[in-house]
């Protein structure tokens, strides 16, 4: 029977049923594996009892203990989970669930009570399990806009571990799926990677639905370790969040280069001491050289690695970074080599360019994605078969350095990161679009000279100028909080091409 | 308390809303949970605060519980300066 994730916790599970597998700082809960395992199992059967089973999608949110223990529950009775971002509009996530038709939802109640709202499907709220109560807020278990489809869809959906949701360019999300195959190959290369031993402490930072949290959730459980959950509220207070870093004695630390900043800048690093951390892992997003050289003088001990990779492809390159950046570096650190047993190109089109060229990155390999949930046109696009292989076209383009290293130059499209978030211009604009007083929208990112993504919209109202305080408010409530602009920019009309088209080029030169 | 809103207001209006009319941003305007803060902004603002008025935010007093709009902000930025 081929390996699953849910079958790494069981193992250690019975490897090592008296440590502590998961602690939740901000409830002073901590389970054991026995305990951990037990919960998930009776998740499962609450799952199972609700018609969920093999072949089936079940959509979790939170960030707690009882979350976990509902993860590794729908893989046990054989489904996929959905994870949703608790802090986006409740509509947005409705759409996601609906989209990939999840036969049932574990959220916390006020959650799914918006969630039943915004589907229009009884809210019947059932107890996942008593024993998770105090385990993080109140989780309960409703059916999902998927309850009547039949069971067992068989085939390739009976391998799917996760679909992780990411921004669209028409405006609406696309679907990343993974099976237990692509999820294991690389969370195998971390094992080699980071040698993890039972008495590491991991750090799951990341919200469950950004694709940081497959190596925190499946690294520590795989070796004995333990997972230190940080809840999304603390996760952006630096100030608490060292002091957590230090009481927690997280010897794996995993984030953005944007969080690491944050510590630097509001953190007051030098207040603590931080014997225990041996490894930094960073990802998501380019981090400039001058805030890791700062970040290095507080934290100059464990070792640093730069992770790349699309949701598409988890990590598939990865570069060590030196324990002190040196003083005359301003280049960021190249993505690196590859990782996770995946091959990469560089191309144009389905060319290879010549070494040092510029061209897009281009991965084929274990860690890969299946593909786009119900959506062949955008998975086809997406892909091309050469060599025998079937390679995933990552949109970035990279060339390869002398040591053999690909560095990350920019994107082919007009897709936005912002603190690893990825943020496609369209989606913003089609929530602008949405606004009863908006005739045009043009969205643009940028980096300034500090290094911060400015994201602007530029807009042709009907007539005059709307609100900033207004729009924020309107952005706030249709999109993500990471995608709401920064700042407005208003016009009579948008500029057209020749072919009466937005003319991006002539905006990016008034921004 | 007016001098402190209207001097934290300039600030936000420079900072963090380029282009808004001055008298679109009231006491009362929701902050953080309206948008206009995100988590960045917030602390940025907050190391302004601490910066400018010679106060220190605890990590708790950092959210929309506290800081949600100019009337909030400058009732806690006043209780810390009083309690000097």
């Amino acid at each position: 029977m081929s390996r699953r994730l849910e079958g790494l916790l069981e193992a250690s599970a019975t490897r090592h049923p008296d440590r502590t597998a998961v602690v939740d700082p901000s409830t002073g809960r901590s389970v054991s594996y026995a305990e951990f395992a037990a919960l998930s199992a009776g998740v499962a059967e609450a799952l199972r009892a609700a018609g969920v089973g093999p072949g089936d999608r079940v959509g979790v949110s939170g960030k707690s203990i009882a979350t976990l223990a509902a993860i590794f529950g729908a893989m046990r009775a054989g489904a996929a989970y959905v994870p949703v971002d608790v802090s986006a509009p409740a509509a947005r996530s409705a759409a996601i669930l609906a989209d990939c038709a999840v036969r049932a939802v574990v959220a916390p109640r006020e959650l799914s009570a918006k969630l039943a709202a915004e589907l229009g499907i009884p809210d019947e709220p059932r107890d996942p399990l008593p024993a998770l109560a105090g385990l993080g807020p109140q989780l309960v278990l409703t059916a999902g806009p998927g309850a009547g489809a039949p069971a067992d869809l068989g085939g390739e959906d009976r391998n799917l571990a996760y679909v992780l949701y990411t921004s669209g360019s028409t405006g609406k999300p696309k679907g990343v799926m993974h099976t237990h195959a692509s999820a294991l190959a690389f969370v195998d290369w971390c094992a080699e990677a980071f040698r993890p031993t039972p008495e590491d402490r991991f750090s799951s930072h990341a919200p469950f639905h950004f694709d940081l949290s497959i190596l925190d959730i499946y690294v520590p459980l795989m070796h004995g370790s333990t997972l230190v959950l940080i809840p999304d509220e603390l996760g952006k207070q630096p100030t608490g969040l060292a002091a957590l870093i230090a009481e927690e004695r997280i010897s794996v630390w995993y984030s953005t280069p944007s969080i690491l900043t944050l510590l630097v800048e509001f953190g007051r690093l030098e207040r603590y001491e931080f014997p225990a951390l041996r490894i930094v892992n960073f990802a998501g997003e380019v981090f400039p050289v001058g805030n890791l050289r700062r970040l290095q003088a507080s934290w100059s001990h464990p070792r640093y690695l730069n992770l790349y990779g699309p949701t598409e492809t988890n990590v598939c390159t990865f570069c060590e970074v030196p324990g002190r950046v040196p003083d005359e570096r301003s280049d960021p650190y190249p993505i690196g080599v590859p990782c996770s047993g995946d091959r990469c190109r560089v191309v144009d089109g389905t060319t290879d360019v010549a070494r040092g060229e510029e061209g897009e990155l281009v991965v084929a390999g274990g860690s890969v994605m299946v593909g786009y949930w119900n959506d062949p046109a955008k998975t086809d696009a997406v892909f091309f078969e050469q060599h025998g292989d079937r390679w995933y076209r990552t949109g970035d383009v990279v060339r390869e350095d002398e040591s053999g290293a690909y560095v990350f130059l920019g994107r082919r499209d007009r897709m936005i990161k912002r603190r690893g978030y990825r943020i496609e211009p369209g989606e913003i604009e089609a929530a602008l679009h949405r606004h009863p007083e908006v005739v045009e929208a043009a969205v643009l990112g940028r980096t300034d000279a500090a290094g911060k993504v400015v994201i602007t919209a530029h807009l042709a109202c009907r007539t005059e100028p709307l609100s900033v305080i207004a729009l924020k408010r309107w952005c706030s409530e249709n999109l993500p909080l990471y995608m709401i602009p920064d700042r407005f920019s208003f016009h009579d009309a948008l500029p057209k091409t020749s072919t009466d088209k937005v003319d991006y080029q002539m905006l990016k030169g008034l921004a | 308390m007016g001098q402190t809103v209207e001097a934290i207001k300039s600030y936000i209006l420079a900072e963090f809303l380029a282009g808004e009319r001055p008298d679109a941003l009231d006491e009362n305007t929701p902050l953080i949970s309206g948008g206009i803060l995100d988590s960045i902004s917030t602390l940025k603002l907050v190391a302004h605060l601490e910066e400018t008025y010679g106060v220190e935010f605890q990590a708790h007093e950092v959210s929309a519980d506290h800081l949600d709009t100019l009337g909030d902000i400058a009732r806690i930025v006043e209780s810390k300066v009083a309690a000097k």
